[in-house]
């Protein structure tokens, strides 16, 4: 159960993410040429791999209690964060993200950006698509890493996010256009409340304490963090329809 | 000095994020747990509580 969870977590993790990884490496590569923006791309997914040899073999010489107190507290605050953005997007107090018009503003903004070199790198482009992919890779690698030394597995988390990867790069050379039809705030809500989940099942077993029918604890849970959220969401809706709705959010945060 | 500071910025904005209240009431709740364990309670409970605490008045800062 707990490899299933670690999986399933890793590759919607990954996906959203790489949703909007995809966005700016597109951006880049329509205004500033393929070349730069592939290459930028690579030499983030090199710099994200280094973080991931040397950071995974150090997290897993850390005792198993000790790991999980301190990887499950990490979690609990990083998948609040995500909650509550996304129980927020949900009753719409935070405007929807919209991977079309990020696109859209990425994409002007490239071509403003002076005169572009065709016969070489452009390390505007090159630089764009290397920030992009490596900012939102670093939240993949913290999560594959954290998840996958915790669960004892971090080749099974790694293999959720390949299987992100492959979906996500395959399905973005396909249409060479922004996944805008992605269920993104769905998938980010169900990242935070896995995040939220784990993070409290591990930090409560790394501070000693004992869950009532072990593993199994980790399903009730998700389902009190399920039950819990969707309470705030139609009490934050009712308190929403008195306001209006907002619009689409053009931003790149979680 | 500043590229310390810059590094360090960054992972606070990465992990913490805009609400350091979260963070400290659920690194609170962990103490606690690991506190009464020590001491022979199993409080298991706690930190669920906790958490729909945190997430009750982060939210409610966020659309007052």
């Amino acid at each position: 159960m707990g490899a299933f969870f670690l999986v399933v977590s890793s590759f919607l993790a990954s996906a959203v993410e790489m949703v909007e990884a995809l966005t700016i490496v597109l951006a880049a590569g329509l205004a500033r040429g393929w070349r730069s923006s592939l290459a930028g791309a690579a030499g983030a997914a090199i710099a994200l791999a280094v973080v991931v040899v040397l950071l995974g073999p150090a997290l897993t010489a850390i005792p198993l209690s000790v790991l999980r107190v301190g990887v499950g507290t990490l979690l609990l605050v990083f998948g609040l964060q995500w909650l509550r953005k996304a129980i927020l997007r949900a009753s719409g107090f935070k405007a929807l993200h919209d991977e079309a018009a990020i696109f859209a503003r990425e994409l002007e903004d490239a071509r403003e950006a002076g005169a572009v070199a065709r016969d070489r790198i452009d390390w505007y482009g090159a630089t764009l698509a290397f920030k992009g992919v490596f900012l939102e890779g670093l939240e993949v690698a913290f999560i594959v890493l954290t998840f996958g030394s915790s669960q004892g597995s971090i080749p099974l988390a790694a293999a959720g996010a390949l299987a992100a990867l492959v979906i996500v790069a395959g399905v973005g050379i396909a249409v060479r256009a922004p996944l805008s039809r992605v269920p993104e705030n769905t998938m980010k809500f169900a990242v935070g409340l896995m995040l939220t989940s784990f993070g409290i099942f591990w930090s409560a077993e790394g501070a000693g304490a004992s869950w009532p029918g072990s593993d199994l604890a980790l399903l009730g849970i998700l389902a009190f963090m399920g039950a819990t959220s969707f309470v705030f969401v139609t009490a934050l809706q009712r308190r929403r329809t008195t306001i209006g709705p907002v619009g689409a959010e053009a931003g790149a945060d979680t | 000095m500043t590229m310390i500071k810059s590094f360090g910025l960054f992972w606070w904005d990465f992990i913490v994020g805009d609400d350091w209240r979260s963070a400290a009431g659920v690194a609170v709740a962990v103490a606690t747990t690991a506190v009464l364990a020590h001491n022979g309670t199993n409080a298991w409970m706690l930190i669920p509580v906790a958490v729909v605490a945190v997430l009750y008045l982060t939210l409610r800062r966020a659309v007052r």
